[in-house]
C-alpha cells in the first residue's frame, strides 16, 4: 500500500491552490452575492489547461490522471465551491462522458475544444418529473431522416445558460423503458434549442443553473451517442464518475470551512484566552478533523480506482455519500464557532454551510448513493 | 534567441535556521521554493518566449534536490534545464558561485542572460553582476521593464527615486526585479511534460573551472557570526477616527523625535 502522491500530484495540487487563493478566493463573496458566473475564472483556468486535465493530449487534455483532476476541484472548492462544480460538470459530466463513449469523430468535434477549454459543457438528463426516477424521462427523440427532432425539457442544468455543448438525454421509443433511452450531443444556438429558467439558490449562486428547453429541436443523426437505446446506461456510467468530482467538492468545502475554522479559533478572544484553549471546542475539531481525512481517503480512492481501470461505481456513492455528509457537518459546526459572525456575510463559513447542502442532493441524492451501495452489497 | 535564466531555490521562511558552527543556512525541514526575483525573471524570458519563439534554458547550482525547483520552472513553460551539482560547491559565497554558473553559461548558447536581483536567504544581489563580469557581458540591474528590437533592448532600470532608460544590445545580463512583471502560475500540461523532460546534470568535471576556485576554498567571504533578527514587540493597535488616528501618529511621532 503507498499512500504517496506522484511528483505531478503534487505541482499540480501546490499550482492549484496557488490559482484560488489568487484568482478565485478574492471573487468568492461577490459572485455568490450577485450570482454573477465567473467567465473570467473559466478562461483562466483554460489558460493554464484546468478544464481537461484527465484527458489525453491528442484530446486536447492535458494528459493527466483522474486523481490530478480531482485534487483540482478539491483545491478550487476550498474558497470557491461554485467554480469547483464548473469544472466537476463540465470535465467529468461532459467531456468525460465524449471521452469514455464518444466516436472518433465526436471526440474530434466536441472533446478537443472542451478539453482545451475553448468550449463549455454540460450535462442534461434531469426533467421536471424525472429526478431521482431517471427512467422517467419525457423529453423524446424522433428520428426524421438526417436528424433527430428533440421536444421536452430538462432542469436544474448546472452551466445550464453559459455551455457551448451540452449532452442531453431523450427517449428515442417509449415503450422500451430504460432500453429506450439515447444520448445527443447539443450545440448552444440549435434551431428549436433554448435555455429556460436561471434557478435562484441556496448556494453555489454563481453557478448558472437552468431549464433547458426543446421545441422540434433538429439534431444531426451524426450527433447520437453511443447507440441508440444506450443512454441510459451512458447516463448511469457518467454519474459514477461525476459523483468522485461532487464529492471531492464537498471534501473541498469542508476542508475549506475547517481552515477557517482554526485560523478563527487562534485569534478569537473570550474570557481573556484565544478560544482555541477551550477544551469544549478542541474536541469539535479532534472530531472534524477525523471525518475530513477519513472523507478524504473514499475521495482519493474512489479516484485512484477510476485512474487504475477497477470498479468505482461503489467507491464513488460511498465517496460521495460520505463527504457530502462532512461537508454539512463541518461547515454548519464551523458556523457555531464563529458564533455571531459566522451567521453573517464578515466571513466565508455562512456561504459554505450554504453551498455545502447541494453536495448532498445533486448528482443522486444521498439516499441514491444508498441504494447503490446496498444494492451491490446484496446482490 | 536564446535564453539562459539563473535561478536559485530558496527556503520558504522568514524563520530560517542558521548552522551556528558553519553560519550557513541549514535547509533541511523547511520548504523550498523559487527564489522570488528569479521568478519575475523566467517569466520575463517565457514573455520573450511567447512573442519571439526564444528558446529558455533555466539553470541553477545547488543540490540534488534543486531539482524541484528546475522541474517548476519547466512547469511554467521553460524549454530545457541545467542543474549544476557537485559536492565540490559545498560552502560557495557569491564569488565561487558565479564563477560555476559563468563557466556553466559559457557551454550554452545565448543572447541573453537573467537573473533575479537577489535570494531572499542571502540578500546580497551579486551573483548576476559577477557572472556578467566574469563573462565580460553588458549589464543591465534592477530591470522593471524589457522592450527588445532586434538585438537592440530598451531597458528601464529602476532607482530608488526614479528610472532610467538604458539602450543595451544583446548578449547582455539583466537582473529582475519584482515590478518587472507577475509571474504566472505552473501550467497542468507543461507539468506532465516536466516530468518528462531530461535535466541535464553537470558536476565540476563537466565545466571549465579551476578547481581550487570551488566551494569553500574558492570563497574569499568568511561569515564570522550569523544570528537573526531580534522579534519586535508587538504593535499598538488603536481604534479611533482617522483624524484622531492621525493626530495620535503625529504625536508619537514627535515623542520619538522622528518629526
Amino acid at each position: 500500500m503507498d499512500f504517496t502522491f506522484t511528483r505531478e500530484q503534487e505541482f499540480i495540487r501546490q499550482m492549484v491552490r496557488e490559482f484560488a487563493e489568487n484568482e478565485v478566493k478574492p471573487i468568492a463573496a461577490e459572485i455568490d452575492e450577485t450570482e454573477r458566473f465567473p467567465m473570467e475564472t473559466v478562461e483562466k483556468m483554460a489558460k493554464y489547461n484546468m478544464m481537461g486535465i484527465p484527458f489525453p493530449v491528442q484530446y486536447g487534455g492535458a494528459g493527466g490522471d483522474n486523481l490530478s483532476y480531482i485534487m483540482a476541484v478539491e483545491e478550487l472548492s476550498k474558497v470557491c465551491a461554485t467554480t469547483g462544480v464548473i469544472l466537476s460538470a463540465h470535465t467529468s459530466l461532459c467531456a468525460g462522458l465524449l471521452h469514455q463513449f464518444g466516436n472518433a469523430a465526436q471526440k474530434e468535434k466536441y472533446l478537443i475544444p472542451l478539453a482545451k477549454g475553448e468550449k463549455l459543457g454540460a450535462f442534461g438528463l434531469t426533467e421536471p418529473n424525472a429526478g431521482t426516477d431517471a427512467a422517467g424521462q419525457t423529453t423524446t427523440a424522433r428520428l426524421e431522416g438526417d436528424y433527430y427532432v428533440l421536444n421536452g425539457s430538462k432542469i436544474f442544468i448546472t452551466n445550464g445558460g453559459v455551455a457551448d455543448t451540452f449532452v442531453v438525454f431523450a427517449m428515442t421509443d417509449k415503450s422500451k423503458g430504460t432500453r429506450g433511452i439515447s444520448g445527443f450531443i447539443i450545440e448552444k444556438g440549435y434551431p428549436g434549442f433554448s435555455i429556460g429558467k436561471k434557478e435562484n439558490k441556496l448556494g453555489i449562486r454563481a453557478s448558472s443553473t437552468t431549464e433547458l428547453i426543446f421545441e422540434d429541436c433538429k439534431v444531426p443523426k451524426e450527433n447520437l451517442v453511443g447507440q441508440d437505446g444506450k443512454g441510459f446506461g451512458i447516463a448511469m456510467k457518467t454519474l459514477d464518475g461525476g459523483r468522485i468530482g461532487i464529492a471531492a467538492q464537498a471534501l473541498g468545502i469542508a476542508e475549506g470551512a475547517y481552515e477557517e475554522a482554526i485560523k478563527y479559533l487562534k485569534e478569537r478572544k473570550q474570557f481573556g484566552k484565544n478560544i482555541g484553549a477551550f477544551q469544549g471546542l478542541q474536541w469539535i475539531i479532534a472530531e472534524l478533523d477525523v471525518k475530513i481525512e477519513a472523507a478524504k481517503h473514499l475521495v482519493y480512492k474512489a479516484a485512484w480506482n477510476k485512474d487504475k481501470g477497477l470498479p468505482y461505481s461503489v467507491e464513488a456513492a460511498r465517496a460521495k455519500l460520505y463527504a457530502s455528509e462532512v461537508a454539512m457537518d463541518v461547515t454548519t459546526k464551523v458556523v457555531q464557532l464563529f458564533g455571531g459572525y459566522g451567521y453573517t456575510k464578515d466571513y466565508p463559513v455562512e456561504r459554505m454551510m450554504r453551498d455545502a447542502k447541494i453536495t448532498e442532493i445533486y448528482e443522486g441524492t444521498s439516499q441514491v448513493q444508498k441504494m447503490v451501495i446496498a444494492g451491490n452489497a446484496l446482490k | 534567441m536564446n535564453i539562459i535564466v539563473c535561478i536559485k531555490q530558496v527556503p520558504d521562511t522568514n524563520e530560517v535556521k542558521i548552522d551556528p558552527v558553519t553560519g550557513t543556512l541549514i535547509r533541511e525541514g523547511v520548504p523550498s521554493i523559487i527564489n522570488p526575483d528569479d521568478k519575475n525573471a523566467l517569466e520575463e524570458a517565457l514573455l520573450l518566449k511567447d512573442k519571439y519563439d526564444a528558446h529558455v534554458t533555466v539553470i541553477t547550482m545547488g543540490p540534488p534536490q534543486a531539482e524541484k525547483a528546475l522541474r517548476e520552472a519547466l512547469s511554467m513553460g521553460a524549454d530545457e534545464a541545467v542543474l549544476i551539482t557537485d559536492r565540490a560547491f559545498g560552502g560557495a559565497d557569491t564569488l565561487a558561485t558565479s564563477r560555476v554558473l559563468a563557466a556553466a553559461i559559457q557551454k550554452l548558447p545565448y543572447d541573453i542572460v537573467f537573473a533575479g536581483r537577489q535570494a531572499i536567504d542571502g540578500d546580497t544581489a551579486q551573483v548576476g553582476p559577477e557572472i556578467a563580469e566574469h563573462l565580460s557581458l553588458s549589464q543591465v540591474t534592477y530591470v522593471e521593464k524589457v522592450e527588445i528590437e532586434g538585438r537592440e533592448l530598451t531597458i528601464r532600470r529602476a532607482l530608488e527615486d526614479g528610472y532610467e532608460v538604458i539602450k543595451v544590445k544583446t548578449p547582455v545580463l539583466l537582473t529582475a526585479i519584482k515590478e518587472l512583471n507577475v509571474p504566472r502560475y505552473m501550467n497542468v500540461k507543461y507539468i506532465y511534460e516536466a516530468f518528462q523532460k531530461e535535466i541535464k546534470i553537470w558536476n565540476s568535471d563537466d565545466i571549465d573551472i579551476e578547481k581550487s576556485l570551488l566551494g569553500l576554498g574558492g570563497s574569499p567571504t568568511k561569515v564570522r557570526k550569523s544570528m537573526t533578527k531580534d522579534v519586535k514587540g508587538k504593535g499598538e493597535l488603536i481604534n479611533m477616527s482617522p483624524k484622531e488616528a492621525a493626530e495620535y501618529a503625529v504625536a508619537k511621532l514627535k515623542e520619538k523625535h522622528f518629526v
